[in-house]
């Protein structure tokens, strides 16, 4: 086991490195800042002077070891907009980011457990044919669409709910939270739904092709035999093999929910990383978008370690050699 | 004549399973008219909606069902620029598969080759492709495209490119493992005693056994691209607006949304919708006819 996760740890860290290269030749070989942040009236002195405090007059290489010797300090240069350094503003907004992908995936697992486990249990009933047809619908509706129309029926038409910003803050053990107060909890609610919907769907489909799996197996047909209640037959030993695939999947969902994060943010104006990156993006605000990419690829190595360590946890096959289907 | 029979037989077959599903068969046929209306998009819309000729911009914003003064009628309404809607859909529409769909015939490609070699040849080379794949696999496709767009610009090139790159790993991964089970079988052991050669028993042989899976890959992989274009597009880094398609006339709308007119983002969303939700629904069925497992 411990062999198993320093192999792993170290694929980590060549993948990070990796990564690094990636990131700074695409987003500082590629474009010119000059021209977006200095306006066309600065004087070629005034060019200059922001050119060498910004070190866009260095060799590439050099810029390369300079940036990554600041990332293991931490510091992934100053924004050009915000003019505070990068990694600070992506931390202010990550907890927000954070808050709407826990929100949306806590969603799609009360609802989605339930409704796959009944659709599992009962394939080809009315109900499951109904939640079937509706998850196809789920996964095909495109996000940011299904957004607007969010926005159209609940703030434009009905009035009910906000359609942008976090809401009022109230704070819980010192985090700041929209959980905390009623008028964060309606600003909360519509991209919660509009990033959980897909998850949900795919939620569902899981836990039905898991449960129709499983409920044959002899296994189960014994725990009928020895004459235990349908209930217990369910919820214990039907829903313990279930759940392993489904704990991975949800550790790895997480990650492309922070990714969704971006287009749900950007509709909604929550004021998280996304929408960050997306504003950055269209300012070319290069020191953000690096920082961006680094602390995403630094949170995706970490969901994938704990991911693969929790699933060789559960499923001996993996750490005693490759894949579970491999030769 | 014989051999014409034991050729059709398997496709024969999945098409009978495949039409018990009346759901699944109104899907298709949605499919192909949606497909057929992209293609004749230039003779099937009532106007050219990038004619400056013929669009006025006196008549923008009107809703669904308005009239020109000059007798045309708007059905779906118009754009922020006088467009008439119904067109301008329609045109979004022939651009939005033709990127999705190519990107994802090309990410087949290069998916299926490289699946391929990486379980017919193995050793290093598989151990370097599937590293990739992972590697690929890693990180959510919205997020990789995102970056890449970020980082190459708009355009429809660059959005071809970044739908293929984040599409081919999965290709590579269901055909090695299906192909993988495939050279295990007495056939490639019977072509490899006959001296074929190594190209011919990969791509001749072993091939054809693994276009299951890929088809149904294939099918929703390319709903997704649709849906994944039409998101950056959504974003303003996918396609300029000089190539508006479904993802950017919705975009368009989105402000006049607030204010009611909710027909700009309204019906390029619905066509979307429809699209991707009817190839998902074929895909789906394929995979329950094409998948023998679960078909016993």
């Amino acid at each position: 086991m411990t062999g198993f996760i320093i192999r792993r740890l170290i694929q980590s860290g060549g993948v990070i490195l990796t990564m690094t290269v990636v990131v700074f030749l695409g987003v500082y070989a590629i474009g010119n800042p000059v021209d977006i942040l200095i306006p066309d009236d600065a004087t070629a002195a005034e060019r200059d002077l922001a050119i060498q405090s910004l070190g866009l007059d260095k060799p590439l290489l050099t810029q390369y070891t300079t940036f990554l010797s600041n990332l293991l300090r931490g510091d992934l240069g100053t924004s050009f907009v915000y003019n505070i350094p990068s990694i600070d503003l992506i931390l202010l907004r990550l907890p927000a980011t954070l808050e709407l992908a826990f929100c949306a995936l806590f969603i799609a697992i009360v609802i989605g457990l339930p409704l796959g486990l009944l659709c599992g249990l009962r394939p080809g009933s009315r109900l499951d044919k109904t939640v079937m047809g509706a998850s196809i619908i789920g996964f095909s509706i495109p996000n940011f669409w299904q957004g607007l129309m969010l926005i159209m029926l609940f703030s434009v038409m009905l009035g009910w709910l906000p359609s942008t910003g976090r809401g009022e803050l109230g704070t819980v053990f010192g985090i700041e939270t929209s959980l905390a107060t009623w008028d964060g909890l309606r600003h909360l609610l519509l991209p919660a739904i509009n990033l959980s919907l897909y998850k949900l769907s795919l939620m569902i489909r899981l836990t039905r092709s898991g449960v129709r799996e499983v409920m044959y197996l002899d296994y189960v047909r014994f725990a009928r035999a020895k004459g235990l209640s349908e209930v217990r037959i369910v919820m214990v030993h039907i829903m313990k093999v279930v759940l392993v695939p489904i704990i991975t999947v949800v550790g790895m969902e997480f990650g492309s929910l922070i990714a969704f994060a971006t287009v749900t943010e950007t509709i909604f104006a929550w004021p998280g990383m996304g929408k960050l990156i997306i504003d950055s993006i269209m300012r070319l605000d290069r020191p953000v978008i690096a920082g961006y990419l680094v602390v995403i690829v630094l949170l995706f190595v970490l969901i994938n370690l704990l991911v693969d360590i929790a699933y060789s946890l559960l499923d001996p096959r993996i750490r005693l050699g490759g894949e579970p289907n491999d030769r | 004549m014989i051999d014409d029979i034991i050729q059709e037989q398997p496709w024969r077959r999945a098409w009978r399973h495949y039409r018990q599903s009346r759901f699944a068969v109104i899907a298709l046929i949605v499919c192909s008219i949606i497909i057929l209306a992209a293609v004749f998009a230039p003779w099937l819309a009532p106007q050219n909606p990038y004619d400056l000729n013929v669009i006025d911009f006196f008549d923008s914003k009107l809703p669904p069902g308005s009239s020109a003064p000059t007798g045309f009628i708007y059905w779906l309404g118009t754009d922020g620029q006088g467009r008439d809607m119904l067109s301008a859909m329609l045109y979004g529409l022939r651009i939005s598969l033709f990127v999705g769909v190519l990107s994802g015939l090309i990410a087949i490609l290069i998916g299926m080759a490289l699946g391929l070699v990486a379980a017919y040849v193995g050793g290093w080379i598989e151990a370097l492709i599937m590293r990739v794949v992972d590697f690929m696999l890693g990180f959510p496709t919205i997020l990789v495209a995102l970056m890449l767009l970020a980082i190459l610009g708009q355009g429809v090139d660059k959005v071809i490119f970044a739908l293929i790159l984040v599409q081919w790993a999965y290709f590579a991964r269901a055909v090695r493992s299906a192909a993988l089970v495939e050279r295990q079988k007495e056939y490639v052991e019977a072509a490899q005693s006959l001296g074929l050669s190594q190209p011919r028993i990969m791509f001749g042989h072993i091939m054809p056994n693994c276009l299951a899976p890929v088809i149904v890959l294939g099918t929703m992989q390319v709903a997704s691209a649709i849906s994944t274009e039409a998101t950056l597009s959504f974003l303003g880094l996918g396609l300029p607006i000089t190539e508006p398609s479904l993802g950017l006339l919705i975009s368009n709308g989105y402000s006049n949304m607030l204010s009611g007119r909710y027909w700009i983002s309204l019906y390029p969303g619905l066509l979307l919708l429809l699209t991707v939700f009817s190839i998902n629904v074929v895909g789906d069925r394929l995979r329950d006819v094409l998948n023998p497992r679960l078909s016993r």
